[in-house]
């Protein structure tokens, strides 16, 4: 994935990583064959994966290039509502669009070139956004984009534009990732791909962003990162560059907002709030600033936390016939507070701080070497 | 404090305008021709007229007490500030309404007086911040790996190492710029500000923090960066051997003021300067 030109022979590290992201690839493409589709795992699976995706997005911007934006479910919205709107199926936009005579846009896109559409559009709006945003500095910039994100939020629920958004009410029925599913003529699914081919996009979309970081681009993001003016005085053009990264940023929350719609199987605005930014803001803290490698872990970690492994904490639990107290509906969050606030008091950065899964291997193989 | 090598001075003769090069740039362009130049904030002047001609080979020196307004001249020509008075040309190219990249392409670096390394990324990749104007390649084929990109990467790759050479870092390739000793760092700073294939090189203290010996290597290779790049070099220095023993033109400022202007023996005879740093002497006092 990552060919380095420093060394003459391939590095084993990365090849060691190449072929664990293989076996991860492969182990869920057998697991998902082999045990029950309604099994939570592949709910995290789906969910992580979207995550992950935002989640590296998100680090190229506040990690690489150290632009602190917190727009990120602005564009995950205007994703999810593009890929949602030109994806419908004709026969069911009367249903869909029931309040607005089945909207304007009568034809329906592939869902993969919706996909890229969705990141396009993000994109766009990025740049647009980008020409005065990008202006200000650390918590002003935070703002500003929080700002904006509020703003898509409301206008895409304004009942005006109704005939394409469908104002405030749910967009549904377009292909999911349980389309993915090959089925036979009576309609039973004879290979499961509904958890892969998810997999398989943010995948790709990750191997593309981490190409691009290893690239003279990634170089000067992270030049402009550790020093501005000392940059901008070797030549780095910072807005140039700083555009680039915030709507290469956004094109990839675009694709994952396009991405968890299907995961939701419904779109609807109100869902895509700041909480959710902060959810990915903490997934990145937690995995590391300046991490892919952390990202990638602590969204499936943050994902498993709150979806599967502390449901139990929400329900009273018996052992034997002793009852064990404080479980109840809602402590769930609590604990999932603590464990955070412990994470980031005695992890400040992150699981992997910088480090990649490469790196990790490297190390581990020279201790062994000095031993 | 160690004895200072004596190097024989250069011939300065004079260039129209009034100014003053060394005997071997008469025939070439100056590098640098600040007129006038001055900028105020809020009414304070920081600099105020200050006129300066550079040869193409020289190396000269911007001295004067703290406050005097030496960095701001740096600001001011490579464009962190803009000028409020005067131009700037650089190599005859007018600098006006040029932002600081701009002026980066058309041929000045700097370093910078407190250290301001790419902290967290390897040596190797500092210098190749420098070179990311020389030599590059556009996004798409960055992230598909065309042929090109292995190409230029490679070339990024032996130019950055020739460069690191020239200051004998070039096993130091792979460690974090963050993590070197403050002198290298210092080194590393000038050997990232010449990738950028400076016609300038504006050093800002480079010997600050220095002890004698280290200070005798710097004046060596600087000595030695404008013989191999046949650039001209203009530095702030407090160390006064440093100076007098490399600069061929000194130009001594105080409160934003040129106050004296000349060869090292001049300068070093001066009342002005004298009283500039010292403080008028006493009447009837020794």
């Amino acid at each position: 994935m990552t060919n380095q030109i420093k060394q003459k022979k391939v590095d084993p590290a990365v090849l060691l990583t190449a072929l664990i992201i293989l076996c991860v690839y492969v182990g869920v493409f057998i697991a998902e064959q082999v045990i029950s589709p309604n099994s939570m795992l592949f709910t995290v699976l789906k969910k992580g994966a979207t995550y992950a995706l935002v989640a590296v997005s998100m680090n190229l911007l506040n990690g690489f290039t150290g632009i602190f934006s917190l727009g990120q479910a602005g564009f995950m919205l205007i994703g999810a509502y593009t890929y949602a709107i030109f994806t419908i199926p004709v026969e069911h936009r009367a249903s869909v669009y029931q309040y607005f005579n089945g909207g304007v846009i009568q034809f329906t896109l592939p869902w993969f070139v919706a996909m890229i559409l969705a990141g396009l559009v993000a994109a766009f709006f990025a740049w647009l956004i980008g020409l005065p945003v990008l202006r200000l500095k650390s918590d002003y910039l935070a703002i500003a984009t929080l700002g904006f994100a509020e703003i898509i939020r409301a206008i895409l629920q304004w009942n005006q534009l109704g005939p394409v958004t469908n104002g405030s009410n749910m967009l549904r029925l377009f292909p999911n990732f349980n389309s993915f599913n090959i089925t036979n003529a009576e309609g039973k699914v004879t290979v499961y791909l509904s958890t892969f081919v998810p997999f398989l996009i943010a995948g790709i979309c990750i191997a593309l962003i981490v190409l691009l970081l290893h690239s003279g681009y990634g170089r000067a993001f992270k030049s402009i990162r550790d020093d501005e003016i000392a940059a901008e005085a070797m030549g780095v053009n910072l807005a140039h560059h700083k555009q680039l990264a915030f709507c290469i940023s956004s094109f990839f929350a675009g694709v994952g907002g396009a991405m968890l719609a299907m995961y939701q199987t419904t779109v609807q605005a109100k869902s895509f709030t700041t909480a959710m930014t902060y959810e990915i803001l903490l997934i990145v803290v937690i995995g590391g600033i300046g991490s892919v490698t952390g990202s990638v872990l602590s969204s499936f970690l943050f994902v498993a936390c709150s979806e599967w492994w502390l449901r139990f904490l929400d329900n009273e639990q018996f052992i034997g016939d002793f009852q064990v107290p404080l479980l109840r509906n809602g402590f769930r969050l609590v604990v999932f507070s603590v464990i955070i606030m412990i994470v980031v008091l005695f992890f400040r950065r992150g699981i992997m701080g910088t480090r990649e899964l490469p790196d990790l291997l490297r190390r581990r193989r020279k201790e062994a070497g000095i031993k | 404090m160690s004895e200072v090598r004596q190097r024989p001075h250069t011939k300065m003769v004079t260039y129209p305008s009034n100014a003053v090069i060394p005997e071997r740039d008469l025939g070439k362009n100056p590098v640098l021709e600040c007129s006038h130049l001055g900028i105020e904030f809020g009414g304070l002047k920081a600099v105020e007229d200050f006129n300066l001609v550079l040869g193409r080979t020289e190396i000269a020196g911007l001295i004067g007490p703290n406050g005097a307004g030496k960095t701001t001249i740096f600001n001011l020509l490579t464009k962190v500030y803009q000028p409020t008075h005067g131009s700037v040309l650089i190599d005859g190219l007018d600098t006006h309404g040029m932002t600081t990249v701009d002026v980066s392409k058309a041929g000045v670096a700097r370093t910078f007086q407190n250290i301001r390394l790419f902290g967290n990324m390897s040596v190797e990749d500092n210098v190749r911040i420098g070179l990311h104007n020389q030599i590059k390649y556009d996004m798409f084929t960055g992230i598909f790996r065309l042929p090109r990109y292995f190409t230029k990467e490679k070339q990024q790759h032996e130019k950055a190492m020739e460069l690191l050479d020239i200051f004998g870092m070039s096993s130091l390739a792979d460690v974090k710029a963050g993590s070197l000793p403050y002198g290298a760092q210092r080194r590393l700073e000038i050997v990232r500000a010449l990738a950028t294939n400076p016609k300038l090189l504006l050093l800002d203290e480079p010997a600050a923090g220095m002890n004698p010996h280290e200070t005798q290597e710097l004046m060596d290779n600087i000595l030695r960066i404008r013989d191999t790049f046949q650039i001209s070099v203009m530095l702030i220095e407090h160390d006064m051997n440093l100076v007098m023993g490399i600069c061929e033109g000194i130009c001594v400022l105080n409160f934003g003021r040129v106050i004296a202007k000349g060869t090292p023996e001049e300068i070093q005879s001066n009342p002005v300067v004298i009283e500039a740093y010292l403080g008028k002497k006493k009447e009837g006092g020794q």
